[in-house]
């Protein structure tokens, strides 16, 4: 069990920033009043910003990941079950890759 | 719509629902821990940057970046750069922070992550603002996020799965899951569509993290926010 001066120092710079992250974008809201554009923009933002972290996923992951996905996707729509819905998608794959 | 507030039920009730997300969460944690073992972090320095950072994407980055002595410099620099989305996230919960102040505003955006901020998007949209809701979805997460380091750490070097398994497509399908929850109706086809679109050019151009997701993200609202003000002035 050992803790290192120097991984201590990165791990609370790694802290410093991330927290910067988390309550920095809140923090300037709560200070000034945005334009009613910036407002509109923040109630679209969820769904875009989850849509941007898959698009160059699923590319990556060629077309078993976009079905994949599009079983996930399907599953929670009709039963509304997350761990179901994630065990769907990881399902899928690793028949897809076994059949492959 | 009712007003903010700040619970027991509904820290109880974030984290239960909480819990089936996890599964999206457990193998990243694996993933992780078995990263800072092999660049040689103790057990404890494994744990206490899992407990302090709980970013997932970031801490894997750093660890890919990191030497010995460690690479103060650059970790923090990779934490900036990639929880830079999380900025946005924090000012768009602001119907649900507002009227909370001190430890509880500052500590509940302390342990903010991507999922439990879906799920408190798709809480405010349905009328409640709960804030308490959030704090519980992203303990919850912290807790499996801890156990999965630690298993990581531990069994890692000795699982040695391969990185395109399956297992680890599970963060994936439980981001394709929160889409769900966040979906409003027909007027979100062409924001979303932007927004994956721009991710890709910009994944195409070579950009790193969190560049795509950024590009995306500012892009599919930006469109979103001008359609909505463009169905205004047809209405008036």
């Amino acid at each position: 069990m050992t803790l290192r001066w120097d991984v201590l120092a990165a791990i609370l710079g790694m802290v410093a920033a991330t927290f910067l992250c988390r309550a920095g974008g809140y923090a300037i809201l709560r200070v000034t009043r945005p334009p009613p554009f910036v407002q509109a923009m923040l109630q679209h933002l969820p769904g875009a910003i989850f849509v941007a972290f898959l698009a160059p996923a699923l590319a990556q992951g060629g077309w078993p990941a976009w079905v994949a996905g599009g079983s996930a996707l399907l599953v929670q729509a009709r039963f509304g079950r997350m761990a179901l819905s994630i065990l769907t998608g990881v399902g899928v794959l690793w028949a897809i890759q076994a059949l492959q | 719509m009712t007003p903010a507030t700040f619970t027991r039920a509904g820290f109880r009730r974030g984290a239960l629902t909480a819990l089936g997300l996890t599964l999206g969460l457990a193998p990243f944690g694996l993933v992780v821990g078995m990263a800072a073992d092999a660049k040689g972090l103790s057990l404890l320095e494994t744990l206490l940057m899992s407990a302090l950072v709980f970013a997932g994407t970031s801490q894997l980055v750093a660890l890919q970046l990191w030497s010995d002595p460690a690479p103060i410099l650059a970790a923090t620099l990779a934490c900036l750069v990639i929880n830079l989305r999380l900025a946005p996230m924090g000012a768009a919960l602001a119907p649900a922070l507002d009227r909370l102040s001190g430890l509880r505003l500052w500590g509940t955006l302390a342990v903010l992550v991507d999922n439990s901020f879906a799920l408190m998007v798709a809480e405010i949209r349905a009328g409640r603002r709960d804030a308490a809701f959030l704090l519980g979805a992203s303990l919850a997460m912290w807790a499996v996020w801890m156990v999965t380091t630690l298993l990581g750490h531990a069994f890692g070097a000795a699982v040695r799965l391969p990185p395109d398994h399956p297992v680890f497509f599970a963060s994936v399908a439980a981001l394709m899951s929160i889409l769900v929850p966040l979906w409003r109706g027909w007027s979100d086809v062409f924001p979303w569509c932007v927004a994956g679109l721009l991710a890709l050019c910009a994944q195409g151009l070579g950009l790193g993290a969190p560049w795509p997701v950024l590009a995306g993200a500012l892009g599919g609202a930006a469109t979103g926010a001008a359609l909505d003000r463009h169905r205004n002035r047809g209405r008036a």
